[in-house]
């Protein structure tokens, strides 16, 4: 008989569920329940990047790549991040191609803690960034980002969370889930902050393309940091292109060739169809970012009014595509009005709680949904707020 | 302003209201826009877009393209009008290349295309030939496709 209890380590076991499953797994499956908890787009990715995938395919390219990924994509990654972002980075030595960004997240993790070391987390953040680190032998230092700061990661909380275990500074903006974002002159006062620190900064850069009224503000183009960040990004969010699980890492040259090795080994490469779709999609991609951009913007713009209009206080979000409504003044936990709003009026949005404590008394909506979806649940949400006034 | 004009491109029916939340502006002000877009005949209709062939009407449609001789001062559009202005006729365009306009029309029959040719295209002065092309199956109009039935295949989460 065998003991498997046993054989799993206690940083396996202790491990917890991501928070958005265990609520799920909570209020179980139902019927004709509106849903706006997807983090991912709701668009097909464009078709003349399926059509690079295919004619890939076609061709016969179905072998490995080079560890890091083919040189066309490689160079179109470094073209791509120097004309968005104004991020300056060799495509030989300091651009990996990864299995999305949470591979690039969990190899930077890997690559650089030791037992001990501390990384802060700002949160509330994407479920990740703990557990992973925990794994790799780091310490979590969670930071609790406040509404009235927009949600953002100060400089005196940055301060304040620093010691001399710091390693590592996760910075995930635009954020999941409140939508959150850092200006450049933000990043430049965390970077004021790190001066003189050996503290690295693992940028997750995923929503960067998904920012509304202004461009996005790459860690990697900010003097003062750029020299200490890890960027990891991807294809997913920005060209719709989650399932082909494709993203990529930007590293300072001397720690490029340590993160490589673990990639090597663990995936040898990322998938070859995907790399080939996803030098369309860097090339000829710009316009299709756009109109997703330009039509996400008009459901923030829908969602937020909507939800303030029926009297839920919401954030104004900046990017990525959700909004962080605070439901706090309902009297009662972000996971009993969730529940009740999906047990009473069908309707399936994620509590506060699932990134983070200090997520409490908020909730995520996902505006990755048609304007007539989103409009469909405004009017149940409304139905269940006002029968709690 | 254009972005207002493509929201009610792609959906006429969204309010006034929910397109002032879309777009960052007051009802009353998207109200004001259209009218104006309206009285300035940037907006000429709103219609909608129906898959004929999932109801019991019998209908057929047809591209056909006409050469014509152009009238002294007045060009095509004198002809344009007296082709045009038959309500079978869909749409009328002026084309470069091998032909002048093309005709899209929509009849009951085949038949009854036919006829419209025969009878009232082709014996148009000026009209020196038509050349017929009935549709067979419409896949994609105004960029919406046809028979898809959109299923969102996401996991939840």
């Amino acid at each position: 008989m065998m003991d498997y209890e046993s054989l799993i380590p206690s940083a396996v076991r202790e491990m917890k569920p991501s928070g958005i499953r265990r609520f799920f797994d909570l209020v179980g499956g139902r019927e004709d329940v509106i849903s706006l908890t997807i983090g991912e787009p709701d668009f097909v990715t464009p078709w003349h990047i399926r059509v690079a995938g295919i004619e890939s395919l076609e061709r016969g390219r179905t072998y490995y790549t080079s560890n890091s990924g083919t040189p066309e994509l490689r160079e179109a990654i470094a073209g791509y991040l120097a004309r968005r972002f104004g991020a300056h980075y060799d495509a030989k030595t300091q651009i990996m191609v990864t299995v999305g960004g949470s591979e690039a997240i969990d190899l930077t993790f890997r690559a650089l803690l030791s037992p001990g070391d501390e990384v802060i987390i700002p949160q509330p953040a994407f479920v990740c960034y703990g557990p992973l680190a925990t794994l790799a032998g780091g310490t979590p230092v969670y930071v609790e980002t406040k509404e009235r700061d927009r949600f953002k990661l100060t400089p005196e909380a940055l301060r304040a969370a620093l010691t001399p275990r710091t390693k590592l500074l996760v910075l995930p903006y635009p954020n999941n889930p409140t939508g959150a974002i850092l200006t450049r002159e933000e990043l430049a006062a965390l970077a004021a902050v790190l001066e003189g620190t050996n503290v690295l900064v693992l940028s997750d850069e995923i929503y960067g393309e998904l920012t509304y009224g202004r461009t996005h503000a790459s860690c990697a183009a900010v003097p003062g940091l750029a020299e200490r960040t890890i960027l990891v990004s991807g294809f997913s969010k920005a060209f719709a292109m989650t399932g082909w699980r494709l993203g990529y890492l930007a590293a300072p040259a001397p720690l490029f060739p340590q993160i490589l090795k673990i990639h090597q080994y663990a995936i040898m490469c990322a998938p070859t169809t995907a790399q080939f779709a996803a030098v369309e999609a860097m090339q000829n991609g710009d316009g299709d970012v756009e109109m997703m951009r330009t039509e996400y913007n008009r459901r923030r713009r829908y969602l937020t009014a909507g939800l303030r209009a029926i009297g839920i206080d919401c954030f104004e979000a900046e990017g990525a595509f959700y909004v962080f409504p605070n439901i706090s003044r309902f009297g009662m936990t972000s996971e009993t009005f969730c529940a009740r709003l999906l047990n009473e009026h069908g309707v399936a949005i994620v509590p506060g709680n699932a990134f983070g404590d200090c997520g409490e008394g908020f909730a995520r909506i996902s505006y990755a949904y048609s304007v007539e979806h989103i409009s469909r649940a405004l009017d149940r949400i409304e139905k269940f707020t006002s029968s709690l006034a | 302003m254009n972005e207002l004009l493509k929201l009610l491109e792609d959906n006429a029916r969204l309010s006034d209201e929910q397109l002032g939340m879309m777009l960052g502006k007051e009802t009353g002000e998207i109200r004001e826009m259209i009218e104006r877009f309206e009285a300035e005949r940037v907006v000429l209709g709103y219609k909608a877009i129906i898959d004929w062939d999932k109801t019991d009407k019998e209908s057929v449609s047809a591209l056909i393209e006409v050469k014509i001789t152009p009238q002294r001062d007045r060009g095509f559009d004198r002809i344009a009008e007296k082709i045009y202005n038959y309500p079978e006729v869909e749409s009328l365009y002026l084309m470069s290349g091998a032909f002048d306009l093309a005709v899209m029309i929509e009849g009951k029959t085949m038949k009854e295309v036919a006829y419209f040719v025969a009878m009232k295209l082709a014996p148009i002065e000026d009209v020196i030939a038509t050349s017929t092309h009935f549709v067979l199956r419409k896949y994609k109009d105004k960029g919406v496709v046809y028979g898809a039935d959109p299923v969102d295949e996401r996991l939840t989460f």
